[in-house]
C-alpha cells in the first residue's frame, strides 16, 4: 500500500518542468529562494558598505538615500549587514541540514535494509534524541560548549538526524518490497549496492522536500539562538543578532528590528512555499501522507 | 492490548533512563566551577574548597550519578548549588507559570486554528481558501520571539494595556496573572495555529476524499453537515497527535519568549542554571521536561492503538 | 436630629479618611536589579546582587559606607583607636534587635569576626579580615578588636557588606532566610522573579518611610525598558541598557540620574603572555585605543575615560589619559619595533556585560586598524572565571573591576594580569602601613603613574551608574561607592 506514494521510475523532466511551472507555490518560493542565495552570492564581493569598519559617528541614522535601511548602533550600514549576515543564515542552516543528511540517511536506509535489532535500536535512539525539547537542547549545548556558528551548525545538525534517519527509513521500507527491489536481490546484489542503486534514487524526492522543511526550520533556530546571543559572534553579522541588538533601541530606532525581522520572514516563507511546491510537484500523492 | 501497554512502558522507562544518562554525562563534563562562580574572583582557594564539599561536589562523579537518581525517584530532586533551595520546589513555583502559560497558548491556538482549517477545507480551492493558506505560510515564517517584541511595544508600552513582563504571581489575583501571561501566549500561539490550521485543512481534505463520506454525500447530506458530522470527527486523530507534540514544545520551547517577557518559567530556570553552573537544576529540568514528551507520546500511542487494534502488533 | 449628626458627623470622618489617604503617599516600591542574587548571606558569597537587596537594608555592619563614600557609625556608634593603630574599641548602640527579636550584643560582633576569617570559612572577602589579630567581648556592648598590623582601611573594611554583624542563631539560615538588624525584614523571595521585604516595625534607628519593597530581577536590557516605560517597576538603580537612557531623559515621567561607580572598565592583558609580555606591544595597543569612540558606541555617551586603575571621583586621581593618547601611526611603529610589522592574532574573550560585548566589538575593530587581529570568544561568567581569572588562559579580555580601591591587586602575585613590579609592590608596602592622609594620596598617585606607565591593561573607562526612576521618588542614592541600595532614605513625594 504504502509503496504507491512513492514515485518508483525517474520522472519526465519536460512533464516536471511544466509541472513547477504552473505550481505557484513552486515559483513563487522558488524566486524568492533564488533571490537570498542571490543576495548572499553577491555579499562575496560586493556590499554598499564595509560592515567590517565602524563609525560611531554615523550611528543610529534613519532609513536615507545614502543607507536604505538606515544604520545600526555602531554605525554600519544595514543594507550591507543583511546581505552579509544571509550568507550566515543558509551556511548554518544549509551545513546543519547536510549533517542531518550525512548521518540519519545513512541509519535510516541502513535499519531499513537490515531490520531486526539494529533497527529496533536505532529507532529507538531516534525516540531519545526526539524526547529531548530541541531548542531547549541546542541552547544548553550551545551555552555549554560555548557560543558560536560552529556549536550553533552542531547543536542544530543533531536534531536534523533522527529527522532524516526517520524519512530515509519510511522511504526505504516501502521499496524493498517493490518487484524492482526484488529482482535486484534476486539476481544477488548485496543490500547496499542495492540502497544506492535503486533505493536512494528513489527516496531522493523525499530527502529534497525534508531538506527544504530542515533547511527553514534551521534559519529560524539560528535566529533564536542568535536572539539568546548563542549562535554566530561578532563581528560576522547575523540576523538573529541584530535582532537582539536592536531590541533595547525599538523606541528610538525601530528600523533595526524590523529589518532583520522582515528578512527572516521573507526567507522562511521562500522555502516552505519551494518545500510545499516541490512536494506537488515531485509527486501529488505524497500530499495525502500529510 | 495490556502486553502491548506493557511493552510500550519498558520503553519508556529504557528511553528516560538513557536519557538522564546522557544529561548527566554532558553536564558534567561541562567546565566551570560552581564553587568558584559562587565565591567570585577575590575568594581564596581554601574557601572554594571548602564550599566544594559542602555542596558535594568533591564525590565521584558515579556515586553523584546514583544519588540524584535515586533521590529523584523518591521526589527528592536535590538541592540547588546557588539557590540553595530543594530542586523540586524550584521546579514547582516555575510550573505555576509555564504549565498556565503552555495550556493558554495551546487552547488560543486550537481556538484559532480549528474554525480556520474548517473554513479553508470548506472552501478548498476558493479564493478565501487561497487568502487562509497564504497567512498561515506568513504565520509560520514569523519567529515568535520578534512577533513577541512587537506585541510588547504595541500593547504594553503605547497602549499600556497590560504589563510588559514579569509575574506578579498567582496570589496577586487571577486577573493580574492572566494578564501577564496573555502577550506571550499570543506570540506563542500564532506559529503554532498556523501550523494546526494546515493540518486541521489537509486532515479534513483526506477525510472527505475517503469512500464513506462520499456515501454520505451520495445520500444527499448537505454538504457543511457531512463536514461537520463525519469528516471533522474524523480527522481529529492527526490533530490530537499534534496537539499532544504541541503541548510538549510549548512546556519546554518557552525559553526564548520567557526571556523576552522575564517570566519565570521553567525554560528561563534551565537557561540560568546552566549560566550559573547549578547543574543538579539543569539536569532535573531536561530530564522533567524529556519525561513530559515521552508520556506524553506513549499516551497518545495508546490512544491510538485502543482506537486502532491493528496498531498493537508494531 | 441626633441621627441627622450623627450621619453628617459619620460623613464627614468619611470624607477626611478619604482626603488623607488621598493625600498620604505611597509606601510601596517595586525596583529592579539587574542579576538575581544565588542567595540572601552576604558573608558567604561574592555576588553583587545580594548586597543589592541586603546591605543596609537588612544586614548592618559596624560601620557603614555612605552615599558619598565615607565612612559612618552603624551598630557601632562610635569607636576609639589606639595610638599605635593596633587596637580598635567599637561601642555598640544599645537596644539593638535582630529580625528574629533577640537582641544584638557584642557577642554576636565576636561571633560575625570570628566566623568570617576561621579556616573553613566561605566569605567571598576574607582578605578584610586579614589583619584581625582576635576580637574580644568586653561587655555587653563594648567589642575590642586587636589587629596583627595597622591597617589604614580596617573601618572601611568594617563597612563592606561581607563584613555585617549576624547572629549565631541564624547564621546557618542566612542564605535563605536573612535575619538581620536593618530597617527593612526579608518576606519572601521567589526564585527567578522577585524578592519582598517589609519595614521592621522595631527597628532601633530612625524610621523608613517605606512599608514594603519588592526587588524583580532583570537581566535583560529590553525587557527592563519595558518595564519601565510600562510602570511595572519604579526604579532601576543601576540601568542595563544605556542605549535606551536617551527615551527616558525627555520623559518627565521619569528621573534619569548619571553617577559614578567604582567599576573601572579595563582590556585586561595578559602581562605573562608573548607578546603581551613585551611593554612595546602593550604601549601599541594603548595608543591604538579610542576611548571616546568606545564610550560612544559601548555606552552611549555614558562614562568617564580613565587611563589608569582609579576612580576619577576619588581624591587621590591622577588624570593619566594622554599618557599614550590614541595614535594609530605611533601603534604601528610601536609594534614594528617590537617585531610585529604586520600585526599578530590574538584572542579576545568577553563576559556577558554589555559593556564588554559591544566594548569588545569596538576594540577588536581598533586593534584591526593597526594590523592585531582579535578573535572573540563570548564566554559565560563561570567560563570566564576558570579560564581567565583562575587559569590565565586569555589573550585579552573586557572586565570591569567594580570593588572600590582595588588598585593593590596589581601588587598579587598570582592575580590573571601576571604582572610583577617590584617598584608598585613597594609602594603598595608603604601604603599599607601608612596612616597618615597627605602621605597615603602621595603613594597612591605613584601606583597610578607606575601601572599607567607600564600599560599594564587598556585603560578604557569608569562605569557610570545610571539610575533611572520615577519622577516623585526621592532618596535613591546618586553613586554608588560600594554595592548596595540603601533604602533607608527612599520616599514618595506625594
Amino acid at each position: 500500500m504504502a509503496g504507491e506514494l512513492i514515485a518508483t521510475e525517474h520522472e519526465d523532466w519536460r512533464h516536471f518542468v511544466g509541472k513547477a511551472l504552473r505550481n505557484r507555490s513552486f515559483m513563487a518560493g522558488a524566486l524568492i529562494t533564488v533571490l537570498v542565495v542571490a543576495v548572499a552570492l553577491v555579499s562575496f564581493v560586493w556590499t554598499p558598505y564595509d560592515v567590517t569598519k565602524l563609525i560611531i559617528a554615523d550611528r543610529l541614522q534613519a532609513p536615507s538615500g545614502a543607507h536604505w535601511f538606515g544604520t545600526d548602533h555602531f554605525g554600519r550600514d544595514i543594507l550591507s549587514m543583511i546581505m552579509v549576515g544571509s550568507r550566515n543564515s543558509i551556511a548554518v542552516a544549509l551545513i546543519a541540514v547536510g549533517i542531518g543528511i550525512a548521518i540519519g540517511v545513512p541509519l535510516g536506509t541502513l535499519a531499513a535494509a537490515k531490520r531486526g535489532a539494529l533497527d529496533e535500536i536505532l529507532m529507538r535512539a531516534s525516540d531519545i534524541v526526539f524526547a529531548f525539547p530541541a531548542l531547549l537542547s541546542a541552547v544548553m549545548i550551545t551555552a555549554i560548549f560555548g557560543p558560536g556558528a560552529v556549536n550553533a551548525v552542531i547543536a542544530i545538525g543533531i536534531f536534523n538526524i533522527p529527522v532524516f534517519a526517520r524519512v530515509a527509513r519510511g522511504g526505504a521500507l516501502a521499496l524493498w518490497p517493490r518487484e524492482f527491489v526484488l529482482a535486484a536481490r534476486a539476481s544477488g546484489k548485496r543490500a547496499g549496492l542495492i540502497t544506492v542503486q535503486h533505493i536512494l534514487p528513489n527516496i531522493a524526492n523525499l530527502l529534497v522536500v525534508q531538506g527544504t522543511i530542515q533547511f527553514s526550520l534551521g534559519i529560524l533556530a539560528e535566529a533564536g539562538l542568535s536572539y539568546v546571543g548563542l549562535g554566530t559572534q561578532p563581528p560576522a553579522p547575523s540576523w538573529g543578532r541584530m535582532l537582539f541588538e536592536a531590541q533595547t533601541m525599538m523606541a528610538i530606532a525601530p528600523h533595526m528590528a524590523i529589518v532583520p525581522g522582515v528578512a527572516i520572514i521573507v526567507t522562511v516563507l521562500g522555502l516552505n512555499l519551494l518545500g510545499d511546491g516541490l512536494r506537488d510537484v515531485l509527486d501529488p500523492r505524497l500530499r495525502r501522507q500529510r | 492490548m495490556l502486553s502491548y501497554a506493557l511493552r510500550r512502558i519498558v520503553i519508556v522507562v529504557i528511553t528516560l533512563l538513557a536519557a538522564s544518562v546522557v544529561v548527566f554525562a554532558v553536564l558534567e563534563i561541562v567546565p566551570g566551577d560552581p564553587a568558584r562562580l559562587m565565591l567570585g574572583i577575590n575568594a581564596t582557594d581554601d574557601a572554594v574548597a571548602a564550599l566544594r564539599q559542602q555542596m558535594g561536589l568533591d564525590q565521584p562523579l558515579v556515586l553523584r550519578y546514583f544519588a540524584w537518581i535515586g533521590g529523584m525517584l523518591s521526589g527528592d530532586f536535590g538541592r540547588s548549588y546557588t539557590y540553595s533551595v530543594p530542586v523540586i520546589d524550584l521546579i514547582r513555583e516555575r510550573l505555576v507559570v509555564s504549565l498556565p502559560l503552555a495550556l493558554m497558548a495551546l487552547a488560543l491556538s486550537t481556538a484559532i486554528a480549528i474554525p480556520v482549517g474548517v473554513f479553508s477545507a470548506a472552501r478548498r480551492g476558493t479564493a478565501a481558501d487561497t487568502g487562509v493558506m497564504a497567512a498561515t505560510q506568513l504565520g509560520i515564517a514569523i519567529p515568535n520571539f520578534w512577533f513577541a517584541i512587537l506585541l510588547v511595544y504595541v500593547f504594553a508600552i503605547a497602549l499600556r494595556l497590560v504589563p510588559a513582563g514579569g509575574f506578579p504571581g498567582w496570589e496577586a489575583g487571577i486577573g493580574k496573572a492572566l494578564a501577564a501571561l496573555i502577550l506571550p501566549a499570543i506570540a506563542l500561539a500564532l506559529p503554532q495555529a498556523a501550523i494546526l490550521a494546515r493540518v486541521t485543512r489537509s486532515a479534513l481534505l483526506d477525510v472527505l476524499g475517503e469512500d464513506y463520506i462520499r456515501t454520505a454525500r451520495a445520500k444527499g447530506l448537505p454538504a457543511r453537515l457531512v463536514l461537520r458530522r463525519h469528516a471533522l470527527r474524523n480527522a481529529l486523530i492527526p490533530v490530537l497527535t499534534i496537539l499532544g507534540l504541541q503541548f510538549a514544545f510549548l512546556l519546554a520551547g518557552t525559553i526564548i519568549i520567557e526571556n523576552v517577557f522575564y517570566l519565570p518559567g521553567l525554560g528561563r530556570l534551565g537557561f540560568q542554571a546552566i549560566t550559573q553552573r547549578d547543574l543538579i537544576v539543569v539536569e532535573s529540568v531536561v530530564v522533567l521536561l524529556v519525561a513530559t514528551v515521552v508520556i506524553v507520546n506513549f499516551l497518545v500511542d495508546l490512544a491510538y492503538a485502543w482506537a486502532d487494534p491493528r496498531l498493537r502488533r508494531r | 436630629m441626633i441621627s441627622k449628626t450623627s450621619t453628617f458627623l459619620a460623613g464627614a470622618a468619611l470624607a477626611l479618611a478619604l482626603t488623607s489617604s488621598a493625600f498620604a503617599a505611597r509606601t510601596d516600591l517595586t525596583l529592579a536589579i539587574q542579576l538575581e542574587p544565588p542567595h540572601l548571606d552576604p558573608t558567604a558569597g561574592a555576588a553583587g546582587a545580594i548586597d543589592d537587596i541586603v546591605y543596609q537594608n537588612i544586614f548592618q555592619g559596624l560601620t557603614r559606607i555612605g552615599p558619598d563614600g565615607a565612612v559612618l557609625p552603624s551598630l557601632a556608634e562610635s569607636w576609639s583607636v589606639s595610638d599605635d593603630g593596633l587596637t580598635y574599641t567599637f561601642k555598640l548602640h544599645d537596644g539593638v534587635t535582630f529580625h528574629d527579636g533577640t537582641s544584638l550584643d557584642a557577642g554576636d560582633v565576636v561571633f560575625s569576626l570570628d566566623r568570617a576569617r576561621a579556616d573553613d570559612s566561605t566569605n567571598a572577602q576574607k582578605a578584610l579580615f586579614s589583619a584581625i589579630a582576635s576580637a574580644e567581648a568586653v561587655d555587653d556592648l563594648t567589642v575590642k578588636v586587636t589587629l596583627s598590623r595597622p591597617q589604614g582601611s580596617f573601618l572601611y573594611n568594617m563597612g563592606w557588606g561581607d563584613a555585617v554583624i549576624v547572629a549565631p542563631e541564624s547564621a546557618d539560615t542566612n542564605k535563605e532566610k536573612p535575619v538581620g538588624t536593618g530597617p527593612f525584614k526579608f518576606v519572601d523571595w521567589a526564585q527567578g522573579s522577585s524578592a519582598t521585604l517589609e519595614k521592621n516595625a522595631d527597628y532601633w534607628g530612625e524610621p523608613v518611610a517605606l512599608d514594603k519593597v519588592t526587588y524583580r530581577f532583570i537581566s535583560d536590557p529590553a525587557a527592563a525598558t519595558a518595564a519601565l516605560l510600562a510602570g511595572d517597576i519604579q526604579a532601576f538603580p543601576s540601568f542595563p541598557a544605556p542605549e535606551a537612557v536617551a527615551q527616558f531623559e525627555g520623559d518627565p515621567r521619569f528621573s534619569v540620574v548619571i553617577g559614578s561607580t567604582e567599576g573601572e572598565t579595563i582590556l585586561s592583558t595578559n602581562n605573562g603572555k608573548e607578546p603581551f609580555s613585551d611593554l612595546k606591544v602593550r604601549q601599541a595597543i594603548a595608543h591604538a585605543l579610542d576611548r571616546q569612540a568606545i564610550i560612544d558606541g559601548a555606552m552611549f555617551g555614558f562614562g568617564t575615560p580613565i587611563g589608569t586603575h582609579f576612580a576619577p571621583h576619588n581624591p587621590a586621581y591622577v588624570e593619566l589619559v594622554e599618557t599614550y593618547p590614541y595614535d594609530p601611526e605611533k601603534s604601528k611603529a610601536l609594534l614594528a619595533e617590537a617585531g610585529y610589522p604586520d600585526g599578530f592574532k590574538a584572542t579576545l574573550k568577553l563576559p556577558p556585560p554589555a559593556y564588554a560585548r559591544r566594548g569588545g566589538e569596538i576594540v577588536a575593530a581598533q586593534l584591526r586598524e593597526v594590523g592585531i587581529d582579535l578573535e572573540i570568544i563570548p564566554v559565560e561568567w563561570a567560563q570566564w572565571l576558570d579560564q581567565v581569572f583562575k587559569q590565565k588562559d586569555y589573550d585579552l579580555t573586557i572586565i570591569s573591576h567594580t570593588e572600590p580601591n582595588d588598585i593593590g591587586i596589581y601588587a598579587r602575585d598570582d592575580y590573571y594580569f601576571d604582572y610583577h613590579s617590584d617598584a608598585f609592590k613597594q609602594v603598595m608596602a608603604e601604603l599599607d602601613a601608612t596612616a597618615d592622609e597627605d602621605k597615603r594620596y602621595e603613594l597612591l598617585r605613584q601606583a597610578q603613574e607606575i601601572i599607567a606607565k607600564d600599560a599594564v591593561n587598556g585603560y578604557l573607562f569608569e562605569l557610570p551608574k545610571l539610575g533611572i526612576w520615577d519622577a516623585k521618588l526621592e532618596g535613591l542614592w546618586h553613586n554608588l561607592p560600594v554595592q548596595s541600595n540603601d533604602l533607608s532614605k527612599v520616599h514618595w513625594t506625594d
